[in-house]
């Protein structure tokens, strides 16, 4: 082999990964660099109003330094923001995933009829769109409406509960079937063996079946975590229907408002970058904790 | 070593993007140098955004008669997010010619310099309208906004026939109506009187112009902000008091259980505005020729005032390229005879200017055994008191809804609300730079 011949190899295999990942790096840039530069750019600047802010010229944009971010991460109001959405996280985590883990594990266990309805009829609420699952559960919400009588499913008590019922009644389904596909997966000579020694249904599952699933429900916790630090759809929904949510009941909906409703752009460029980061620390943060059941890795 | 390559490749897109960024960013003050041009070649077109209905059918009216200045109608959805929408499209540097303005978020629209002043064009016109109206477009400046359309001038809904089997007799005052409120619901526990919004800050704001207030006001070079003052305070204590006893309700309007309520006869009043038989007739089809009007209760015997909720104009944006055209129809939309005609047969709008409101004969369908209602709906809409409105009245709504929404649910003080309303106002004109005055 030549020496020329080694370098223009060498040239080749440089080139050619490049040319495969452009597509996605053009994507990249244009849909996620762009606009997280843009916000960040937005973030460091803000209005000012002159007098009496009428007229010609009385409003200028300039830069602000770092004022919105010390803004944002000083306004009270956004830390209870996340102490609600820690409330209704923990709720929605523990219970959605829970009942997606019992239902895998149900729908897998041997002699069950009816199997593929009772997965169908799991999964279907997923297909119902935020929105409308919302307003159906806020009809059923509303004390004069609703066929469970007058209940207080909106009081200021029991809001965060109603509304983490509606999170739960979506996600179960997508989430017992990432589970359930899992187990579908494990060679069934497993159980056998299990059988042969004389372990239980229950014993199979918590020894045998649970194990092999930890990647799966890392995934779907990290999934999760990140579906409910984003949380926006129901208290926004729910809003009009009752007094208890607030407009700033999660930190999503604080950035909502600044930017559509007050109308500070600027402010509102700075909370979702500390929002994104948050959501970062929290989802690598639970990775990191559990990275030696997540990838296999000791 | 590769991901070296990597982080260097990323950090030349960041500052890529960044740069891009600040060049898209900073074209702010060189547009309007291509404004009016003297003779355009073809017919002007213009392009308007409005949520009134059929105002295409009314749009045509005036195509035909212009060929060259042509309109051209974009329906959009109305409320805070047009407003929005709008806000965005001016700072993009793409807004339509003319746009439909709610007199609260016309002061905004000014401070974004998204809207153009009219005086010159508006001069003929300024007669037809009454002074209160007339200031909600000029916010007490010597500069015109927009052309005012319609407006809400307030009254009192009430079930004729169920204050009959109460045995109650139409207030005169707030007095009579809290006590009025107090008999209702020993009657009956599951009814009430009527109903505190803490979702609708417009129909807050008119009441409290109904008791004398002044949100906002201009002195000098500076904003005089007075969201707090007796005249609100006076009223949301009133409220307050009334929904802490439990003999007024506190769920919002235009909810699904506050129709079924009105539909249903639980809700025997609605401090409301002029539009409101479209609502009622939408929302609550039994209780057609059950309802009718009478002047808002009054807070002194012997008093006559109302306040406006809602109401819009239309407005011309600050980068149109053809100003002089589009002030031309919006004068024609809002003043002609026959534009007023269709405003009202089409467009179900309560015309703000005096000619149109003269228009108004017969009565709303749902009215029909109240002839008198449009007669009625005139000389309450005289007694209307308004105010000006500040630049940012968003806030001050959105504050509205936050701790209103807090103290119906605790049924805590109402005042303590309004303060909120007030501090929020101040720290965001503030922030922003606004003068303001002591």
């Amino acid at each position: 082999m030549t020496s020329r011949n080694k370098s223009a190899r060498a040239h080749r295999a440089g080139t050619v990964p490049y040319l495969f990942l452009a597509p996605a790096m053009a994507l990249f840039t244009l849909f996620m660099a762009l606009p997280i530069g843009y916000t960040i750019y937005l973030s460091l600047r803000r209005t000012k109003v002159s007098g009496l802010g009428l007229g010609k010229g009385a409003r200028k944009e300039i830069f602000a330094g770092l004022g919105n971010y010390a803004a944002a991460v000083g306004d009270g109001e956004l830390w209870a923001g996340w102490l609600r959405v820690l409330a209704y996280g923990a709720l929605v985590l523990v219970l959605m995933l829970g009942l997606a883990l019992v239902f895998a594990l149900m729908l897998d266990a041997a002699h069950v009829r009816l199997a593929r309805l009772t997965r169908i009829s799991i999964f279907l609420p997923y297909a119902v769109p935020g929105v409308a699952a919302t307003l159906m559960w806020g009809f059923l919400y509303l004390p004069s409406l609703s066929p469970f009588g007058d209940h207080p499913f909106l009081s200021a008590d029991l809001v965060t509960f109603s509304m983490a019922n509606v999170a739960v009644w979506g996600g179960t389904g997508f989430n017992m079937l990432v589970l359930y596909t899992n187990l579908r997966a494990v060679p069934r000579e497993y159980y056998e063996a299990a059988r042969i020694d004389g372990a239980s249904e229950l014993g199979i599952a918590l020894r045998i079946k649970i194990p092999i699933l930890a990647p799966s429900i890392i995934l779907t916790t990290v999934f999760s975590v990140i579906a409910t630090v984003q949380v926006f759809t129901e208290p926004t929904t729910l809003r009009p229907l009752t007094n208890t949510i607030s407009s700033t009941w999660s930190p999503l909906m604080k950035v909502y408002r600044d930017a559509f409703v007050t109308g500070d752009l600027y402010s509102a460029a700075a909370t979702s970058m500390v929002i994104a980061a948050i959501s970062l620390v929290l989802s690598f943060g639970f990775l990191r904790i559990v990275k030696n059941h997540a990838f296999g890795e000791g | 070593m590769r991901v070296n390559r990597l982080a260097v490749a990323a950090a030349a897109i960041l500052t890529a993007t960044l740069a891009t960024a600040c060049s898209g960013g900073s074209d702010e003050p060189s547009a309007p140098a291509a404004s009016q041009s003297a003779a355009p070649a073809g017919p002007v077109k213009l392009t308007y955004w409005t949520w009134v209905p059929n105002m295409d059918k009314i749009v045509a009216v005036w195509n035909q008669a212009h060929p060259d200045i042509q309109v051209e109608v974009s329906k959009q959805a109305g409320g805070d997010d047009a407003a929005a929408k709008f806000l965005t499209a001016a700072k993009a540097g793409n807004p339509p010619d003319l746009v439909q303005a709610e007199y609260q978020m016309l002061p905004s629209f000014v401070a974004a310099d998204a809207v153009a002043d009219l005086t010159a064009e508006t001069t003929q016109v300024k007669g037809e309208f009454s002074e209160g109206i007339w200031s909600l477009v000029t916010l007490g400046t010597d500069a015109v906004y927009a052309v005012p359309q319609d407006s809400g001038p307030m009254m009192l809904y009430y079930r004729k026939d169920l204050f009959e089997k109460y045995g109650i007799a139409v207030p005169k005052t707030w007095d009579e109506y809290a006590e009025a409120a107090r008999t209702v619901h020993k009657k009956d526990p599951k009814v009430f009187l009527g109903t505190f919004s803490s979702k609708d800050p417009g129909w807050f704001a008119g009441l409290s112009q109904q008791a004398g207030a002044q949100w906002w006001s201009i002195s000098g070079d500076a904003w005089k902000v007075a969201v707090n003052d007796e005249a609100t305070k006076k009223v949301a204590s009133y409220w307050g008091g009334l929904v802490k006893e439990g003999v007024i309700d506190g769920m919002p309007y235009f909810t699904p259980e506050w129709n079924k309520a009105l539909n249903d006869g639980k809700l025997l009043t609605w401090p409301s505005a002029v539009w409101g038989p479209g609502v009622l007739s939408a929302n609550a089809p039994k209780g057609k020729d059950k309802w009718a009007i009478a002047p808002l209760p009054q807070w002194n015997a012997g008093e006559n005032y109302s306040g406006f909720w809602g109401g819009s104009s239309t407005a011309v944006a600050a980068k149109s390229p053809n100003k002089a055209a589009a002030a031309r129809f919006a004068t024609w939309l809002n003043t002609d005879p026959e534009a007023l005609g269709l405003l009202i047969k089409e467009g179900a709008i309560y015309p703000a200017s005096a000619k149109g409101a003269a228009l108004m004969t017969g009565a709303p369908d749902y009215f029909s055994s109240q002839p008198d209602f449009w007669q009625q709906a005139a000389s309450i809409g005289a007694t209307a008191r308004g105010f000006t409105f500040g630049p940012n009245v968003n806030v001050t709504y959105n504050a509205y809804k936050d701790a209103f929404d807090k103290a119906v649910a605790a049924k805590s003080d109402f005042a303590a609300a309004v303060q909120a309303m007030q501090d929020a106002t101040i720290a965001d004109m503030q922030k922003s730079g606004f003068t303001l005055a002591q």
